[in-house]
């Protein structure tokens, strides 16, 4: 068994003229915790979206769990065993809790009756509470809609559905940027669980306090290419920033950006 | 697992373990019953002072009941045909679409379907309105309702397909099949009526068979947007595409099998229409979309997708009904019904328009 969960080589995408992500070489180790930084527009959602099979890549390769995989869509990429919570948070407002957590993997009986297979909704309501108590989240009442409920609630509903399904890798994209500082530490809070838990995590986050609380590596991306790998314990706040900004590169990216 | 967050948004449940009731939703269908109510009260209001009578009950002891059958029966019947077709629209506006050309499809489906259901002989002559040869006269039943039903699955795959595979819009997919679906009821028999069908096509339209149809094909559909995946998957991809998408739904194919029932249940109100008054003609099912849409709006079924329900559009349909039914009872031309009907849509969307906006700003 490979010790990368996650590894990509060459990943490149344009958007027509757009080169939103060039060569990246990436690597995450099974139960590692990576954040990925940079600017707005640096390529990082474009990064998730290629890993998470949202998007096709231009080219390049993928390699998960130790094979080479090309996911047609998001839902392969999730039976691979990758839970994303997505920037743009992927959730049906009129909806409740149970309904937007097995969304598009319904828990069903009588299953030869195609797309008018039963829904059991116990099994699901049952797993969602398991979920939740997993992950400390707290929901008034899971059977109402989320469009109720607050931005914070939300995000942790989109949490927990990646906590509810026994994944290899869970990617965050930026899942705290539009949240207090109560409801951020609530998230925070189950990032730390999936860690105790082993799971491994990408975490894309603007926030440097957040990312030095939480991950063991920092890679800082510019311009759709990686411009930077770096321990925890080898950088700081300043150093990361001067990376974001490009007044440094690293030495093994040099002349790539 | 530590437990030091608790945020003010989240202290009052532990660990999602709660069944608060009193946090629990209105069901938005107690609105719209309410005003089912509302209406037959000022009904009968306006009917005990101006006519002596009353709307609904049996005000002149003529019955052996409570009720006023007789015009109960009239109210029901009069909105089941238009009903059917409301279950499907109902489907494709959760999915945040539109279907106008179901009254068109009516009109294109009665004159095709009742080709297939016409008898040989009327009173001892050859069938003088027959369309095809003698191969097409005295087929069984089964014939003309497959027709049908295939008619208005094709005209919704159609659609389904537009809007699902191409992007059109589907007001302007669905307008498209509107003119065109007419068009063909028009060109089918060059304007002639099609008459003189079968007694066994005969009976799927009489006495209260549209009503028994309509009411369990609303049971049919209400158990399953409710409680099967193609249900949750109509409601999820009219309340957020882009999260149906990443959550792995397909969602052209599921678009397209929702217009497709659209379709298939516009091609059913078809037969029964032309069942029920022995006749089709290029002109049937004129504005029924429209109607089809307002029983929808009306109960609650939201324009911009993810809400309302079939018991709405249920009950929807009976408002509209039961206000067809009093302005008669009142002795009211039909040009009041349509400015109350019209200010009522209206309203409804209004009403919907403002719940949203008044969701949006809470969460
Ligand atoms: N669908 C798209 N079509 C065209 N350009 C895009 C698309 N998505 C992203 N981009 C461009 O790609 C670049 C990287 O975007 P993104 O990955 O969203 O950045 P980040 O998440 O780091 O802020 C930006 O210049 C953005 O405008
Ligand atoms: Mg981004």
């Amino acid at each position: 068994m490979s010790d990368y969960i996650l590894e990509t080589k060459g990943l490149t995408k344009h958007y027509g003229g757009v080169h939103a992500l060039v060569d990246a070489n990436f690597t995450l180790e099974r139960g590692e915790h990576v954040a990925i930084m940079g600017d707005n527009g640096a390529g990082k959602s474009t990064f998730v979206r290629q890993i998470t099979g949202v998007e096709q890549r231009t080219r390049g390769d993928v390699i998960f769990d130790g094979a080479p995989v090309h996911f047609t869509g998001p839902l392969d990429a999730r039976e691979a065993g990758i839970e994303t919570v997505f920037q743009t948070l992927a959730l049906a407002d009129h909806l409740n809790v149970p309904d937007n957590l097995f969304l598009g993997r319904e828990k069903t009986k009588f299953d030869w009756l195609g797309p008018f297979r039963i829904l059991n909704y116990k099994a699901m309501r049952d797993d969602t509470m398991a979920g939740l108590v997993k992950t400390g989240v707290k929901i008034p009442n899971i059977k109402n809609s989320i469009a109720h409920m607050s931005g914070g609630q939300r995000q942790c509903v989109a949490i927990a559905r990646t906590a509810t399904f026994a994944s290899k890798l869970t990617i965050m994209d930026e899942p705290t940027a539009a949240l207090g500082v109560q409801e951020t530490a609530q998230v925070e809070n189950i990032i730390r669980t999936l860690k105790e838990q082993g799971e491994s995590l990408i975490l894309v986050s603007h926030n440097m306090r957040q990312v030095f609380d939480l991950v063991d590596r920092i890679i800082v991306f510019r311009r759709g290419r990686m411009v930077a790998n770096l321990r925890k314990e080898d950088t700081n706040g300043e150093d990361v920033v001067s990376y974001i900004t490009g007044a440094k590169t690293g030495a093994e990216f040099e002349g790539a950006a | 697992m530590s437990d030091t967050s608790e945020g003010p948004s989240t202290s009052d449940g532990v660990g999602g373990l709660t069944y608060d009731k009193s946090k629990r939703q209105w069901p938005n269908e107690l609105n719209v019953f309410a005003a089912l109510i509302l209406i037959i009260v000022i009904f009968e209001l306006l009917g005990a002072i101006f006519m002596q009578q009353s709307l609904l009950f049996d005000s002149r002891d003529r019955f052996d009941s409570i009720f006023n059958e007789a015009r109960l029966r009239i109210i029901i019947i009069q909105v089941a045909i238009i009903g059917i077709i409301a279950i499907g629209v109902t489907q494709v506006i959760i999915t945040a679409g539109i279907d106008l050309s179901s009254g068109s499809v009516v009109g294109a489906t009665a004159m095709i379907a009742m080709s297939f259901a016409q008898v040989a002989q009327v009173s001892g002559n050859p069938n003088p309105k027959a369309i095809f040869g003698e191969w097409a006269l005295d087929l069984p039943v089964i014939v003309p309702v497959f027709v049908g039903l295939g008619v208005g699955l094709t005209a919704g795959a159609i659609n389904g397909l537009l809007v699902a595979y191409s992007r059109i819009p589907p007001f302007i997919a669905t307008l498209g099949m509107m003119l065109f679906a007419r068009g063909v009821a028009q060109w089918w028999s060059l304007g002639n009526p099609v008459s003189f069908p079968t007694d066994a096509y005969a009976v799927i339209g009489s006495g209260m068979n549209p009503v028994f149809i309509f009411l369990g094909l609303a049971i049919l559909f209400h158990l399953i947007m409710n409680y099967t995946v193609y249900g949750k998957h109509t409601y999820a991809i009219g309340s957020n595409e882009a999260a149906a998408r990443m959550s792995g739904i397909n969602v052209p194919r599921h678009l397209l099998l929702v217009y497709m029932i659209a379709g298939a249940l516009a091609g059913l109100a078809a037969v029964i229409l032309t069942s029920k008054n022995l006749t089709a003609q290029s002109g049937m099912g004129l504005s029924y979309e429209l109607e089809a849409i307002a029983m929808a709006v009306i109960g609650g079924v939201s324009l911009f997708g993810g809400r309302g329900s079939i018991i709405g559009t249920g009950i929807g349909a009976l408002i509209i009904g039961v206000i067809t039914s009093g302005f008669t009872f009142l002795r009211l031309g039909a040009f009041y019904q349509e400015m109350v009907l019209g200010m009522i849509i209206v309203g409804a969307v209004a009403l919907d328009q403002w719940q949203q906006k008044r969701a949006a700003a809470r969460a």
